[in-house]
């Protein structure tokens, strides 16, 4: 009984198969007759760097004064995500020097701190120093209240000062042989909304018939916000060449629980080509419409 | 009479060979942005620029050839000339959406480089 069945239905299918091909080629010779009007075609654009690095052979990604959740270091990790993108993706060497917390360089000088030693990390592993050394003219942020911690963008303001301290930074080069130096502020909050969002819903009518309609459905979300600032300084003097900010955010069913450092990686990765860009030519990969 | 009639022959003659040349030249002018298309799908892209290039001198009024013009300049790295190129090919079609989607993308990257340059 089943052998006759199954025959059956092979040969019921192997027929629909070949109207489908039938289908097909007829489809096939009608577009050829007719003649296709456009073509996509792959570009890659080449995108000029931002900033002339060939006076540098070498980068220093310094530390950056960072804020936000506790759920992650962003600081160290930006540090490190950095350094190994420039390892890979540019032609300068990358300085392998303990990350700097900037945060309590910046409080130092804020408080006129007086240690003479050196502020920098040192090359090759020996152990940051909490604080950090800013005799004299380096004191760049002195008098300023800083906030014992930085939970958003107002908090972070008074810690830019750090970046006009010419003097700390040109020591700072001076230390690593004139490198190009990286710093700046990382904020990495996370973020919690809720309002009507559109989604995309399949519904399927009473003739089986797939249909996508666009939905509003009230939602409560969550997720982070990375809001990094890139500083470029010039090792030889200390003088910011350029600086560029950004903004990123994402934001998950409340349902879902994404881990922070997870979220601040995927945030991160889609800043990395715009972060590289200032350093080295780059590639942007597309696609476009050639007319006939 | 005569003479008119004479007028009136010579008259449609001159129209009907400017048509024609007209066309020639839109013919001519296809050729080249069809055979810029198939080099450009083979990687040779300032070949493919060269018969674009050529296509705009013999048709200006070819939105086509100037929009694959345009994608040419983009992929050279050419931003300034794919900008003017993509202009050009919509002020001659400006309901294009195919042209109009290939200027929003390349406007996203050029807006990019302009701003580096502040």
């Amino acid at each position: 009984m089943i052998g006759p069945l199954r025959k059956k239905n092979s040969a019921a299918s192997g027929m629909r198969r070949l109207a489908l091909a039938c289908a097909a080629a007829t489809l096939a010779a009608f577009a050829a007759a007719c003649g296709t009007d456009y073509f996509e075609i792959p570009i890659e654009t080449p995108i000029q760097p931002k900033l002339d690095v060939s006076p540098f052979q070498r980068v220093l990604v310094y530390g950056f004064v960072a804020g936000g959740t506790d759920d992650v270091d962003a600081n160290q990790e930006t540090v490190r995500l950095l350094r190994s993108q420039l390892r890979t993706k540019s032609s300068l060497r990358v300085i392998d020097a303990d990350v700097v917390p900037l945060i309590d360089v910046a409080r130092d000088q804020s408080q006129g701190g007086s240690n003479e030693d050196s502020a920098g990390p040192r090359e090759g592993g020996a152990p940051p120093r909490a604080s950090s050394g800013n005799g004299g003219s380096d004191r760049g942020a002195q008098g300023v209240t800083l906030p014992a911690t930085i939970k958003d963008e107002k908090d972070l303001e008074p810690y830019e000062r750090l970046f006009a301290n010419t003097a700390y930074w040109k020591r700072i080069g001076e230390e690593f042989q004139n490198p190009l130096i990286v710093t700046g502020t990382v904020l990495f909050m996370s973020r919690s909304t809720s309002g009507f969002v559109q989604r995309d819903q399949e519904t399927f009518d009473n003739l089986g018939r797939r249909r996508v309609m666009p939905m509003r459905t009230y939602m409560e979300r969550k997720g982070f916000v990375l809001r990094p600032k890139f500083v470029f300084i010039d090792g030889r003097t200390g003088a910011t060449m350029y600086s560029e900010s950004y903004r990123e955010e994402i934001l998950y069913n409340a349902q879902q629980n994404t881990p922070a450092l997870s979220s601040y990686f995927e945030l991160m990765d889609r800043l990395v080509p715009n972060f590289l860009s200032a350093l080295s030519s780059q590639k942007i990969r597309g696609t476009r419409v050639l007319l006939k | 009479m005569k003479a008119t009639a004479i007028a009136i022959v010579a008259c449609v003659g001159v129209l009907s060979s400017t048509s024609l040349v007209a066309a020639d030249a839109k013919k001519d002018a296809k050729s080249q942005v069809e055979f810029g298309i198939s080099v450009a799908q083979r990687g040779l892209w300032r070949e493919a620029i060269y018969r674009w290039e050529k296509a705009t001198e013999i048709d200006p009024t070819y939105a086509a050839a100037y929009n694959d013009l345009a994608i040419g300049y983009e992929h050279e790295g050419q931003l300034d000339k794919a900008r003017k190129a993509y202009e050009k090919a919509l002020e001659l079609d400006p309901n294009n959406s195919q042209v109009r989607q290939n200027y929003e993308l390349f406007k996203e990257i050029n807006d990019r480089t302009a701003q580096k340059e502040k």
